[in-house]
């Protein structure tokens, strides 16, 4: 959207202030992320850039706070039990929601407004309110303060994403592929390895990323389900943040943002994997 | 009728069209659909079941929680029994006191007069240590009880006790949805507002409501630039620029909330520059976190993109002929954009707003962080009476209050644009 040739000075002007705002905007939505990047490396225990960093004087700067991450035994468990509950909730995600979103994109689904309301109903509900509830709940039969709860309640949390994610890419999907499969006499099971699972596979495999950073990321049904055992990499920011405030924390934001971009990128790759393989298809 | 004609085993019509086992074409088409309708809801079966298991009954177990009210009718059972007999004029007779004494004297052997004292604190201040000091004397009270009990405590001589013992005697109780609405009985058992300096939940509930009005406009008003611009440019570069949008929807929440603490805090870099540029003195430095600003602008960060991405996919489903047209027929630039463009957003304007005024509605974390004291939302009140003050009842009671809010926005919701077409990343 360049200028056009018939513009006015007036246009003119707004065409490039409007790009100024964007700029802003943009800004805005990026630098609180970047900010915190080169603060983890500050040698004092301060959240501002010190005269020392501003002036690029290599004393500013030191590894400090990664070494206070690294050989912090809280923090080590926390990542051990965040990938451990993100692992397990992620498969018991991915599983199921697939298998519902195989379901749910038939034509002969009865009840399929419904079914997709509850099943995307933990997207939606606040937080705390599951929270809540799932505190009751799993108090009473015994899963709070366990991993197998935790892992239940992030799966609950997940499945939606895996439930949409699967049911968008069987959207486009060309069921006369499983029925020529069927023809040349795959039984069931193998059309769906053999035929529908890799053509589905980077909605599956983006589902389950989705649930497995939800699962990493959520801190509210870990407040209330976890004990000290289960503490979670979100759950010792919260404490880092409410009670010791300290800028291993920063350090940690890092290796995170570290980790979303590794994420994003995959993400990327994927969705442009699912164009190609459906380009061939059409 | 297929069913009936199969299982009848009548023989159908010679001109009905048969299949090669001899079963007409119709019955036999019927039958394959329904076992196909019966694969997919199968399939969808296992996930139904998980998500009714460990997330939709918990919730309405928890809604329950904010009319369920056991203590009185399960620990003193004799007393509520012999209430029931009491006409609510004067003090009680004899046998309501001495069922009180049998109770108390029970609970205390069952240390469950903790629970009963617990919940009679909500309704009259004080009752605690009242019942505790009842309940261990319990057993070495003696006859006249009445009299006894008065003696121990002045509050079991006045009426407006026992009604209250009366009215909270049943197994399930409206007073907490009161209690959450600001709404308290008086002595005579009327529902009445409660004095306006000890309302707390309504101006929550609307403070609530602002700050995510406020959030939603404020998003929109963030969003509708960049994805404007996002849409309107080549595929390449709008891509790229998607990238400056999605990375911070893929930070971790608590990532984001830490750098609105750093940049914000009174000796954080906002601060920091402003000084060193000169527009406040080093002693003049602004609160801008730990209040309603903080958890007004970090969660406008946080929620940002979910206005974006809906407004994006609308925009570039748009054709551009239609502003071609306008300008044409001689609308100026901001009559065309304003009347012609707009309009055509709309879905995305409303996929957008509903969504990040849902979010926000709920959003417990970040004003928990940034909040401070102005800047608490319900949620936080919600895990308050969970976490500090265990009043469970109320926190039920608020929680299925917000929760029944935002179902009737997601159906709205769903009714309108439809959560098929929600779309991710």
């Amino acid at each position: 959207m360049a200028v056009p040739t018939y513009a006015g000075p007036l246009e003119r002007t707004w065409y490039y202030a409007f790009r100024f705002i964007c700029a802003l905007i943009f800004f805005f939505l990026i630098a609180p992320i970047l900010v915190v990047v080169p603060l983890s490396f500050n040698a004092e225990p301060y959240f501002t850039f010190t005269r020392e960093m501003l002036t690029f004087d290599p004393d500013g700067y030191s590894l400090r706070w990664y070494r206070d991450f690294w050989t912090s035994d809280s923090w080590m468990s926390s990542i051990r039990n965040s990938f451990l509950i993100a692992t397990g909730a992620t498969v018991v995600a991915t599983v199921l929601g697939t298998l519902a979103a195989l379901g749910l994109s038939r034509s002969h689904m009865p009840f399929r407004a419904t079914i997709m309301g509850i099943l995307i109903s933990p997207m939606i509900v606040p937080l705390i309110i599951s929270a809540a509830g799932m505190f009751f709940f799993y108090s009473r039969i015994g899963l709070a303060q366990t991993y197998l709860g935790i892992i239940l309640a992030h799966a609950a949390l997940g499945t939606p994403f895996v439930v949409i994610t699967v049911t968008a890419t069987l959207s486009g999907f060309d069921y006369s592929l499983t029925r020529a499969a069927a023809n040349l006499g795959a039984d069931p099971t193998t059309t769906f390895f053999k035929v529908t699972m890799p053509l589905i596979l980077p909605g599956v495999i983006s589902g389950a990323l989705f649930a497995f950073i939800t699962s990493l990321d959520e801190v509210v049904i870990v407040l209330f389900l976890a004990s000290v055992e289960q503490r979670t990499i979100p759950r010792e920011m919260w404490s880092g943040i409410r009670e010791a405030i300290s800028p291993t924390i920063l350090a940690v934001a890092t290796i995170l943002i570290t980790i979303s971009v590794l994420l994003l990128v995959s993400l990327e790759f994927l969705r442009r994997r699912n164009e190609r393989l459906r380009g061939i298809r059409e | 009728m297929a069913r009936a004609m199969t299982d009848g085993g009548h023989p159908a019509p010679a001109s009905t069209m048969m299949t090669a086992e001899g079963v007409p074409l119709k019955v036999s088409l019927r039958r394959a659909e329904r076992r196909r309708r019966l694969t997919a809801f199968l399939l969808a079966v296992p996930v139904l079941v998980f998500i009714l298991v460990t997330f939709v009954v918990p919730i309405a177990d928890m809604a329950l929680n904010s009319v369920r009210n056991p203590e009185i009718a399960t620990h003193l059972p004799e007393t509520a029994a012999a209430l029931q007999e009491w006409d609510g004029e004067g003090v009680p007779g004899e046998p309501v006191f001495a069922a009180l004494a049998k109770d108390l004297a029970a609970a205390a052997e069952a240390r469950t007069s903790g629970l009963v004292g617990a919940r009679l604190n909500y309704e009259i201040s004080g009752m605690r240590s009242t019942i505790q000091r009842a309940a261990r004397r319990a057993d070495r009270l003696e006859a006249p009880f009445r009299e006894a009990f008065i003696e121990l405590d002045d509050i079991w001589g006045d009426p407006v006790t026992w009604r209250v013992i009366k009215r909270e005697s049943h197994p399930y109780t409206p007073s907490f949805f009161l209690a959450a609405l600001d709404r308290t009985y008086d002595d005579e058992g009327n529902i009445v507002k409660v004095a306006s300096n000890q309302e707390i939940y309504v101006p929550l509930f609307m403070r609530t409501l602002w700050i995510s009005l406020a959030i939603t406009a404020l998003t929109l008003l963030l969003g509708f630039p960049i994805a404007y611009l996002m849409a309107h440019l080549p595929m390449r570069t709008g891509n790229l620029l998607m990238i400056l949008v999605l990375l911070p929807f893929w930070t971790s929440l608590l990532v984001r909330t830490t750098s609105w603490i750093v940049l914000l805090q009174q000796q954080g870099v906002i601060n920091d520059i402003l000084v060193w540029v000169g527009v406040i003195g080093d002693d003049g430095r602004l609160t801008m976190v730990h209040n309603l600003n903080g958890t007004i602008v970090a969660m406008t960060h946080i929620l940002l993109p979910f206005m974006v991405l809906p407004l994006y996919s609308v925009m570039r489903t748009i054709p551009p002929v239609y502003m071609r047209a306008a300008r044409s027929l001689g609308a100026n630039q901001w009559t065309a954009f304003w009347r012609v463009y707009v309009p055509q957003t709309t879905p995305g304007i409303g996929a957008g707003g509903v969504l990040v005024f849902i979010l926000a509605v709920g959003y417990y974390i970040t004003p928990a962080l940034v909040g401070g004291q102005s800047g608490q939302m319900i949620s936080n009140y919600i895990a308050y009476h969970m976490q500090r003050s265990l009043n469970w009842g109320l926190a039920a009671a608020l929680g299925t209050i917000l929760l029944a809010g935002v179902v009737a926005l997601y159906y709205l919701y769903n009714k309108i644009i439809g959560v098929d077409r929600l779309k991710l990343g």
